[in-house]
């Protein structure tokens, strides 16, 4: 195997990892835009105060980390029904931009608490996760650490229960059946309300675990929220409201823009990873608007 | 309760026991725009009762006062009372409706497009609690009723014809085991055809299963055909009310609601010129 092969090859693995995680945080945008049309523009923040509760559980109560994660995952839920209680019970009705601002306004607050409550300071995340590159990878001559490994196993035994939560519960019903239809979702007895508390809360979840894995790789701060910002481009790649079209936007974001660093970054100036995304994203909105997998509108004539 | 119920002393002599009473309701959407001025009805346990009207004369409006979802739509009962077995409606949302056997089935059909036929039936299960035997019954009752649904069982919703998803939203309401449907234009861009197999399907369920029916309806004819009763509102107000044999034979509904008259059928240069003269002197 030449070399420039296994660079290739190291280079792809690099961005499909580096894509899981953007599809994380992606996965909670869809989920709370699916069930409740609402862009929550505060979704990395959730996971910034994920990251940030876990972090200061684990050093001021001393507990194991596992103890620490479900405790955060206590917070993420009460969270949830605390937004739905304040914010969005209040704008029912109202118009999405109202919405969206709203959820500007939490991702302000959040960042307060978050910060009020364990300091701005950079933390460190361990929860145990391994670290270190892959030893048998490392032989052949690609450098694939095993946070990646697990970040994009994780990634992967998430969906999967997502999936099913969603085909096959009766709540997993509800929540599409609410997504496809406010109004007659009411009408046959499905409790707005119940369905909000319980999709913010997943997508609280969803957003802890991506805490969890940029936070271990690149410890717990601010600039955690904003990873949020990529997340944008996946959605618009693989549409808003698929949560397959969050995994495989994330992935075609990750390979593409580590691709284009190294094999264009000669030609066209170097930092292409910071904007490709953003253009591929342009490029999308123009040609192919619902994403890859946007539900396409069903119009019957 | 009107003259021509007393007098015929049939279906809604009993209104001691009615199923749901309406009581001089008024409905304002926005603050602003009032719908209702003043409505009021009644429905007998076991009865069909239509609610006849031309568009905008507030049936929908009335439908979704009694099911609570005017809310969802910035609308309010500001006046009057509606009472579904003596308890007020006012308090309630519409999930608390729906358990206690009120349901809607929406103008427009309103089917979960993403979901399979299925599926869509199995949403109208949300509230019950009473196990998955009692409802897998229920579904194969519901296709018993609609054996076209049947065949479409694991098509999306959104790929199937009007009447399907008409059969498939009457479905849904059924599987919450009610005791009441809200009909809103079951009728609505069908054909004549299938507008009475719908219409045949209500009258069997009322029959066999015991279900109460309220239904908006544009389609006097065969509204006035299946119901016991009728309603007809103009304006937000209830102009005439009576049974539904009585209201086929009286002379203004032939004449405003099925184009008949006692001369026969109207031209239909002079019932336009008719109508008109009317709209100007009211």
């Amino acid at each position: 195997m030449g070399d420039s092969l296994l660079y290739f090859i190291e280079v792809t693995i690099g961005g499909l990892l580096a894509g899981v995680m953007y599809s994380l945080v992606a996965l909670g945008f869809v989920l709370i835009f699916k069930a409740s049309g609402i862009f929550n523009f505060a979704q990395g923040v959730m996971a910034l105060f994920a990251a940030l509760t876990l972090v200061g559980l684990m050093e001021k109560l001393g507990v194991p980390a596992w103890v620490a994660i479900v405790m955060t995952i206590g917070v993420m839920i009460l969270l949830a029904w605390l937004i739905e209680r304040l914010v969005l019970q209040h704008l029912v009705n109202q118009d999405p931009i109202i919405l969206f601002m709203a959820t500007i306004g939490l991702a302000y607050v959040l960042e307060g608490v978050g910060d009020l409550m364990w300091g701005s300071d950079v933390k460190a995340l361990n929860v145990g996760l391994p670290d270190g590159a892959v030893d048998w990878m490392f032989d052949l001559g690609i450098y694939v650490t095993k946070l990646e490994l697990v970040a994009a196993a994780t990634a992967a035994a998430l969906v999967a229960v997502l999936a099913v939560f969603f085909q096959r519960t009766r709540i997993g019903r509800a929540l599409r059946a609410v997504a496809d239809d406010h109004q007659a979702a009411l009408s046959v007895g499905i409790s707005l309300r119940t369905i909000w508390v319980i999709v913010w809360s997943v997508s609280g979840i969803v957003a802890l675990v991506a805490g969890i894995m940029w936070g271990s790789s690149s410890g717990v701060q601010f600039s955690l929220s904003l990873i949020a910002l990529k997340a944008l481009p996946v959605l618009i790649l693989g549409g808003f409201t698929s949560i397959p079209g969050a995994i495989i936007g994330g992935l075609i974001i990750g390979v593409g823009e580590k691709w284009a660093e190294i094999y264009l970054g000669d030609y066209i100036g170097h930092a292409i990873e910071n904007w490709f995304a953003y253009v591929l994203a342009l490029a999308f909105l123009l040609i192919r608007p619902q994403g890859l997998f946007g539900e396409k509108i069903i119009e019957r004539v | 309760m009107s003259d021509a119920a007393q007098a015929s002393g049939e279906t809604v002599a009993d209104t001691a026991d009615a199923l749901l009473s309406v009581n001089n309701i008024e409905v304002i959407y926005d603050h602003v725009i009032l719908v209702l001025k003043g409505v009021s009805l009644e429905v007998p346990a076991g009865g069909i009762v239509a609610l006849l009207g031309a568009n905008g004369a507030g049936k929908t409006t009335t439908l979704k006062a009694i099911s609570n979802l005017l809310h969802a739509e910035r609308g309010e009962v500001t006046k009057g009372a509606i009472l579904f077995e003596g308890e007020a409606v006012q308090a309630l949302t519409p999930n608390d409706l729906v358990k206690r056997g009120v349901i809607q089935v929406m103008e427009g059909r309103h089917c979960f497009e993403h979901l399979t036929v299925d599926e869509n039936l199995l949403t109208g299960a949300y509230t019950r609690s009473d196990g998955r035997a009692g409802i897998q019954r229920d579904l194969e009752m519901v296709y018993d009723y609609f054996p076209r649904l049947q065949q479409r069982r694991t098509s999306l919703a959104g790929y199937t014809s009007g009447g399907e998803q008409q059969m498939t939203a009457i479905g849904r309401a059924l599987m919450a085991r009610p005791k009441m449907i809200l009909l809103d234009e079951p009728s609505m861009g069908l054909a004549p055809q299938l507008v009475e197999t719908i219409f045949d399907t209500v009258k069997r369920l009322n029959e066999q299963e015991g279900v109460t029916f309220l239904l908006a309806e544009q389609n006097t004819n065969v509204a006035l055909k299946y119901a016991t009763y009728g309603y007809i509102l103009e304006n937000g107000r209830v102009v005439l009310d009576g049974d539904a044999s009585a209201l086929r034979e009286n002379e203004d509904v032939k004449e405003f609601y099925l184009g008949l008259s006692s001369s026969g059928r109207k031209s239909y240069r002079d019932v336009k010129h008719y109508k008109r003269r009317k709209r100007w002197l009211a």
